[in-house]
């Protein structure tokens, strides 16, 4: 393998990585622009679409199991988020501290849900053939760049969902709805908005979104009960960096800390470069302490 | 239309508003007057449902509303129109007046929600800046926007907040004459709080004083003279 097709690969591998952290941060950074509400619980969804996708595919016929993992995930985790915002965080409403508290709690009891029901160790989920193989860059000077499908494949549902909710916020009735509850709450719920519906509609969309990304991250990792851990740092990272709410910001973030984070991986090894990161975002929120866009009312129409 | 039945309001432990009791008839205007600081905007508010009553009952179009929240209140017709208009900076003209069709999506009306004609008909403006943004918009044109977007959930009663607030005397007088064809045309009653007695007395039939908190006079505008009350309000 050439340098350039170590540079090439390292930077396809931080593409992929970004890809998963906007649909991990995504849903983080609409509910926390739109109710300022930090689910801590939002990493478990992950896990919930990963467990979802495993059970589908033991279940349903083969041909159908990969379209039929990727629904029962996102609708799974939605209906999820659904339940845990009727049932607590509409009820903590106005309390960040105690819908943290809370939100950890759920947290936690998921990560023993899942360790009693599925078991500690991961359980493995096989793609499908057609996305099993890779491609490989056969001479020049970029021989031996490779380019594995499962992750193209989650390059681009990353961007169908990003094009989706965008289209979503942009274009519809609700989506109106949605800039108008985060700009000014009680002057759209004056106007006949029903903004507790709004909430839990985007509450349901970001971790059913999740989920979404638990489901792709299933193809290329065991799933475990603390999936959504190892995952979650990273995506609040995205948040904080992009801007709280701004779609556009979550999407540049996404890709600095993905990128960032593949890298450094060059030079050093992974708990360094995450070290790292780490300086990084601190350093970058000393400059912009709101993230790439300021966002309190004003980002989600500019994503 | 609107029936206020000693009402009464808090910010915490300090009482705003006391006793109040008021009514407002079909397509009837009338004015609420008081001092800075007399709970003219948090009686509104109450009456929208932004502001919790804490005592006393509001009864709309013949229900007692008191314990509905304010979305259900726009959907059963009251439009409201608040001080600093309430424009959405980042929404351009025409999402600020889809807005106002909210209300009457949650009615049922589905596709005949419509933006009414009579809404450009009124203010002629809005339609050549339908695609500006809100927050663009001079003070003159957010409030003509603000009460455009509130016709637009056809109300059949509309609050009003200070429309005069900061304008220069020509939209002054241009929202004189929109709330004169307003009730005319489209028989919209309207309870409107302002400071301006001259403007109050020009479009009202009749009016309230509130002192703090609690009501002080009542009277009809064509019987009493606007002078007979300006002590009330002077400071």
């Amino acid at each position: 393998m050439t340098d350039y097709a170590l540079l090439a690969g390292q930077l396809f591998n931080g593409v992929s990585v970004a890809s998963i952290l906007l649909l991990a941060a995504l849903g983080l950074a609409l509910s926390f622009g739109l109710m300022r509400v930090i689910n801590m619980a939002h990493g478990e969804m992950l896990m919930v679409g990963g467990y979802l996708s495993f059970l589908t595919y033991r279940l349903a016929p083969a041909r159908l199991g990969f379209g039929l993992a990727l629904i029962a995930a996102f609708v799974g985790a939605a209906a999820f988020g659904a339940l845990l915002e009727l049932v607590l965080i509409r009820r903590l409403y106005g309390r960040p501290l105690d819908t943290l508290l809370a939100t950890w709690g759920v947290s936690l009891a998921l990560q023993q849900a899942a360790r009693s029901i599925f078991g500690a160790i991961g359980v493995e989920v096989t793609a499908p053939k057609w996305l099993a193989g890779s491609f490989t860059v056969k001479g020049g000077l970029m021989a031996g760049f490779n380019l594995p499908y499962v992750r193209l494949f989650i390059i681009a549902l990353a961007v169908f969902v990003l094009g989706g909710v965008w289209l979503f916020i942009q274009r519809t009735r609700l989506g109106l709805y949605v800039r108008a509850v985060h700009q000014d709450r009680e002057m759209a719920e004056a106007l006949g908005v029903n903004t507790g519906l709004v909430d839990l509609v985007i509450f349901a969309l970001g971790t059913g979104v999740a989920g979404l990304a638990g489901s792709v991250l299933a193809f290329i990792a065991p799933v475990t009960p603390t999936v959504g851990q190892s995952y979650i740092v990273y995506a609040f990272l995205v948040v904080i960096l992009g801007g709280l709410g701004s779609l556009l910001g979550t999407l540049l973030a996404a890709a600095v800390v993905g990128l960032f984070s593949a890298g450094a991986q060059i030079f050093t090894s992974v708990s360094f470069a995450d070290v790292l990161l780490l300086m990084f975002v601190i350093g970058f929120i000393q400059f912009r302490p709101s993230g790439i866009f300021a966002a309190r009312g004003r980002a989600l129409e500019e994503g | 239309m609107l029936t206020l039945e000693r009402v009464g309001a808090a910010y915490g432990l300090s009482r705003v508003l006391s006793e109040i009791s008021l009514s407002v008839g079909r397509g009837e205007l009338v004015t609420l007057l008081g001092r800075n600081g007399a709970g003219k905007s948090t009686l509104l508010r109450t009456i929208a449902g932004l502001h919790p009553a804490a005592a006393g009952r509001v009864i709309f179009a013949g229900a007692d509303i008191t314990g509905l929240v304010p979305y259900e209140r726009a959907r059963r017709g009251i439009g409201y129109v608040p001080q600093g208009r309430g424009i959405f900076p980042h929404l351009t003209v025409r999402e600020n007046l889809r807005l106002g069709l909210a209300a009457r999506f949650g009615r049922g009306e589905g596709r005949n929600a419509r933006l009414p004609d009579h809404v450009f008909d009124l203010f002629p403006v809005l339609a050549r800046l339908s695609e500006r943004k809100g927050g663009l918009l001079s003070g003159g044109e957010q409030q003509q926007l603000a009460i455009a977007r509130a016709l637009a959930t056809k109300p059949a009663l509309l609050l009003l907040d200070e429309p005069t607030e900061g304008l220069q005397p020509s939209i002054v007088q241009d929202i004189q004459a929109a709330l004169k064809r307003i009730r005319r045309e489209l028989n919209v009653a309207m309870l409107l709080v302002e400071q301006y007695l001259d403007f109050a007395w020009s479009v009202a039939d009749r009016f309230y004083v509130i002192q703090r908190g609690s009501m002080a006079t009542e009277g009809n505008t064509r019987e009493r003279a606007a002078d007979t009350v300006a002590h009330l309000l002077s400071v």
